[in-house]
């Protein structure tokens, strides 16, 4: 992990301080080039802070950035080869979309006639060829996400940051928008760097995910990774639903020292005709249809255990006495460092 | 809790006042409630506003008897003629349109840095300090800061003391004017400065433009419209201004004080109020200019 070259960033030990409070605190973070990254946690996990030092708006209190195996935290925005897309897009009102395309190639001083072609080819990607004339105001939060997205990768960046780019748009829109931007990944071949709070679309956008909390990576890993083996119990709470057992409960219900975590989809309840005695025991306290499956909420002694079983199990009532039963492989044990539980 | 409350029964409507049957009566007569919120302001626009200007209009056309000095409702364009053709008006008008665009200019070039500073730059703290020193001179009397002004440049006064005093005259009135209406510039373009947000400088920045190039291409376009409605004050204001020029002024005659002139010691009105015909121009040829630009629409 010391060595940084192939990698698109490196940190090291980064830290920024706003008077006593640590917003981030001793992050230290590989990303290669070409990968689709993400940052994900609560609001104030530092997520956001760490995507302003990378661009620049921000100077860490302590620790290194390197862009390219060059250190760049001394350097002003301007001097560095990333590329931003922000959260409320950050469009120049007074310019036209084409004008705001050309901000960047303009600054570079592109003869006019190049900058005009290469905002157009932008805006076609971007399927926005009709719209160049248009202001910012007379665009729908779809397309000046559109036009942010082109304005940021029309000037060739090695590197591309978006701080919560979707979180302003409606759940379709979303959904279509979070292809698109895998797809312009691919077809551009750069690094992306995403923050977002809302773990779905991380899991479902990126190649590898730090998920953040109170300033500190909790950890990094595929998304794969993440959600079968959380590394601590934020984590697991965080990525998907999760069944946590802390020290006394996983002693008392699962006879292990520690603490750990069982996925609700790797529950089942045992058929009372049966008789066999389940692992755990409760009564249902709650019965919500999802769609594509059932979620029930069982209180077993103190703790609420959610179970998650296909649509067309059989029915339970509330009230009813059931066993549950999972099989030991499934019984993730987490990690006690940096608990704060959610 | 609120829901026991509502289990032992509903809770009773609001008792109908007069005042409730009031508003439920302008609730569902848009027409009747707009009338009535509107009605006083458009009264007193009306009549007090427009149609003074146009008894002014009207006046202008009148002559004054030569013997008696009384208003003689003969229609002439005499008063017109002396207006556009004699020197004096002509000088007179060029000084006044000098000493506008002076402090106009000052105004503003002071306002851009202190605003930049007080809405971008200055902490809290330090930005409601400077908002204070900066509106604490509208607490003060016009005549008290136009004769603080006067001690301050006339001989034997402060500057004088120091050996840099300009006197009494033009150059003593465009720093006064640019002071008494200083505030006036300054809080729009402050205000024009907050309105921006801070993530458009680092766009520009992400995008690679340094400061000069940020503040070109993004800042001034932006604050611009606060930058002509603050213009738009210190050049109106220092147009029909006419008792500054008499304090610190000396001797000069702008536009304010030949109309002052005309009413009081010349006694005649029909002149006055074609004299206050060149103002009124030169701020509509202004306005119309400042609206071709564009920047009022963004006000």
């Amino acid at each position: 992990m010391t060595e940084s070259s192939g990698m698109a960033i490196s940190l090291r030990g980064v830290e920024r301080r706003f008077g006593e409070v640590a917003a981030v605190d001793g992050v230290d973070l590989d990303i290669a080039e070409g990968e689709f990254f993400s940052m994900l946690g609560p609001s104030g996990s530092g997520k956001t802070t760490v995507l302003r030092l990378i661009a620049g708006f921000d100077e860490p209190t302590a620790g290194t950035i390197e862009l390219a195996g060059k250190p760049v935290h001394h350097l002003a925005s301007y001097d560095r080869d990333v590329n931003t897309v922000f959260q409320d897009y950050a469009l120049f009102p007074h310019l036209n979309v084409i004008e705001n395309v050309e901000f960047g190639l303009r600054v570079r001083r592109i003869a006019k006639a190049k900058r005009r072609q290469l905002a157009r080819e932008a805006l076609e990607r971007m399927r926005l060829g009709a719209l160049e004339t248009r202001r910012p105001g007379e665009l729908s939060g779809g397309q000046r996400q559109r036009v942010a997205l082109a304005r940021a990768f029309v000037v060739d960046p090695k590197v591309l940051l978006l701080d919560e780019p979707l979180g302003a748009l409606d759940k379709k829109l979303r959904e279509q928008m979070q292809i698109e931007l895998k797809d312009l990944q691919r077809n551009l071949g750069i690094t992306f760097v995403f923050v977002t709070h809302d773990q779905e679309e991380a899991l479902t956008l990126s190649d590898r995910i730090a998920v953040f909390n109170d300033g500190r990576i909790q950890q990094v890993d595929t998304p794969e990774n993440l959600y079968s083996a959380p590394a601590t119990e934020f984590v697991a709470s965080f990525v998907g639903t999760s069944n946590l057992f802390d020290e006394q409960a996983a002693h008392r219900l699962l006879g292990l020292s520690g603490t750990y975590t069982i996925r609700p989809e790797n529950l089942r309840f045992i058929a009372a005709e049966s008789g066999r005695p389940g692992r755990l025991s409760g009564t249902v306290r709650n019965r919500m249809f999802i769609g594509s499956s059932h979620r029930t909420i069982v209180d077993v002694e103190e703790l609420e255990i959610s179970v998650l079983e296909p649509a067309g199990s059989p029915n339970r009532e509330i009230g009813d006495a059931v066993a549950i039963d999972f099989n030991d492989a499934d019984v993730r044990k987490l990690r006690t460092d940096g608990l704060s539980a959610a | 809790m609120s829901q026991t409350s509502r289990a032992e029964g509903r809770l009773p409507a609001p008792p109908m006042t007069a005042s409730r049957r009031l508003s439920s009566f302008f609730a569902t007569h848009r027409k009747l409630s707009l009338t009535a919120l509107l009605a006083a302001p458009l009264a007193w626009l009306v009549l007090i506003y427009i149609v003074s200007l146009l008894l002014l209009l009207v006046t202008a056309f009148w002559s004054t008897d030569s013997f008696t000095g009384q208003v003689v409702q003969d229609w002439t364009l005499g008063n017109f003629t002396a207006v556009f053709t004699e020197a004096l008006y002509r000088a007179v008008t060029v000084r006044t349109l000098i000493i506008a665009v002076s402090v106009t200019i000052i105004d503003v070039v002071i306002a851009l840095p202190v605003g930049y500073f007080m809405s971008k730059v200055a902490g809290p703290r330090l930005r409601g300090a400077l908002v204070v020193a900066f509106l604490m001179p509208l607490w003060a009397a016009y005549l008290v800061k136009a004769y603080a002004w006067r001690t301050i440049v006339s001989p034997h006064g402060l500057l004088d003391s120091l050996g840099i005093s300009p006197g009494l005259g033009l150059i003593a009135t465009i720093i006064t004017m640019s002071y008494i209406w200083l505030p006036y510039v300054v809080m729009p373009v402050y205000t024009g400065f907050e309105r921006i947000p801070d993530n458009l400088i680092e766009a520009a920045g992400d995008l690679g433009a340094k400061g000069w190039n940020t503040f070109t291409a993004v800042i001034v376009p932006l604050v611009w419209p606060s930058v002509i409605a603050g213009s738009i004050f210190s050049f109106s204001l220092t147009l029909g201004d006419y008792i500054a020029v008499q304090i610190v002024g000396g001797s000069q005659q702008l536009l304010g004080t030949l109309i002052y002139a005309n009413v009081g010691t010349g006694g005649n009105m029909p002149l006055a109020a074609a004299t206050a015909f060149i103002p009124i121009v030169v701020i509509v040829i202004y306005l119309t200019a400042v609206r071709r630009t564009g920047a009022l629409k963004n006000l």
